[in-house]
């Protein structure tokens, strides 16, 4: 008897005040190891697959903004060696053609950039001229649609982006890779 | 023997958990400093080249991953140096590419097929030959909105 009473008084229980921190603890560790990072890149429609040959169109040659890289991650642009920083502005001058210039597109709609990359091209490069090329018509489409309706284009609604899309539209072209240099 | 039952009944037998929030907080910096959240163990070494004209994946039940690049050291025994495909966890070849990316759309909703990306996840070094061949693939697969993943410019 004596024994059971002091047991009862000995009565241990745990301690349950912290139940809620801990609880909110666990609430704050799921909610930092779901906010995952979203993926980012650049964004590319690839054309759809045949098993033809493609068709050489026939293009005026001065509508062609022809881009290869070859092994070495060197460019030639228009069958001049150039620099990929220098692309970009190069590219936009090709696409607009403020001057009126014979050799370059005669409207941005004609305009088709080619590109073409060896198989032992660094991916590196690829993507820099690429994001280059495609960084050029951004700022083309951004400076159409501030011009047009005073907003960059992606804060545009569709129907907009449409216009400045069909003024500006984005053509790359590309070939299938060379096959000079050596992979890794 | 009463000696020992009146000290017994004097103690506080309580433990003190004044500093249980504190080994909490403990925990929760540990785990936040060690968890690396991702949806598939990398095999392969990929170190994302840099780009600027990034636009974000929002959905990723709609996103499916390939993976490129040359395998990591502790792989390199039995799968050489030569850049590989890593398609969900496990090493892949490129015929292999048409049946994962199958297998993913069944997934999907059909309405929202047509939304669904693969995101390139492909090291900056390794050569555009195993690239172009993964971007065949794909355009034979019917999958053609496809993502160069990189990584913002830090300038």
């Amino acid at each position: 008897m004596a024994r059971k009473s002091s047991r009862d008084r000995m009565k241990n229980e745990v301690n349950a005040g912290s139940m809620a921190d801990i609880a909110f603890l666990l609430l704050i560790f799921f909610l930092v190891t779901t906010t995952i990072q979203v993926d980012s890149g650049v964004l590319v429609r690839l054309p759809p697959w045949s098993d033809d040959e493609p068709e050489t169109e026939k293009l005026n040659k001065r509508n062609v903004y022809s881009v290869l890289v070859n092994a070495n991650n060197e460019l030639l642009v228009r069958g001049e060696p150039a620099e990929v920083d220098d692309l970009r502005e190069n590219a936009k001058n090709f696409i607009m053609n403020p001057d009126k210039r014979e050799d370059m597109a005669e409207t941005p709609q004609k305009a088709i950039i080619s590109l073409r990359n060896d198989r032992g091209t660094k991916y590196k490069t690829y993507l820099k001229v690429y994001n280059e090329l495609k960084a050029a018509y951004t700022e083309l489409r951004n400076t159409e649609s501030q011009r047009e309706f005073g907003k960059d284009f992606d804060e545009l609604d569709r129907e907009d982006m449409r216009v400045i899309i069909a003024k500006v539209p984005l053509i790359l072209s590309e070939a299938e890779p060379t096959e000079f240099g050596e992979e890794n | 023997m009463s000696k020992f039952k009146k000290k017994r009944g004097a103690a506080t037998p309580e433990v003190s958990t004044a500093s249980l929030p504190d080994i909490i907080f403990m925990l929760l910096f540990f785990f936040m400093v060690v968890t690396v959240l991702r949806d598939a163990s990398l095999k392969v070494a990929v170190n994302l080249p840099q780009a600027t004209e990034l636009s974000k994946l929002e959905k990723k039940s709609l996103v499916n991953y390939i993976y490129v690049g040359k395998p990591l050291l502790k792989e390199q025994k039995i799968y050489g140096t030569k850049p590989r495909i890593q398609l969900g966890d496990k090493f892949a070849e490129l015929t292999d590419i048409p049946l994962f990316i199958a297998t993913h759309k069944e997934k999907v909703q059909e309405s929202q097929q047509p939304l669904i990306t693969s995101s390139l996840r492909v090291d900056g070094d390794v050569t555009m030959g195993i690239v172009s061949d993964v971007k065949t693939q794909l355009r034979k697969s019917n999958q053609l909105k496809v993502n160069y993943s990189a990584k913002k410019e830090s300038k």
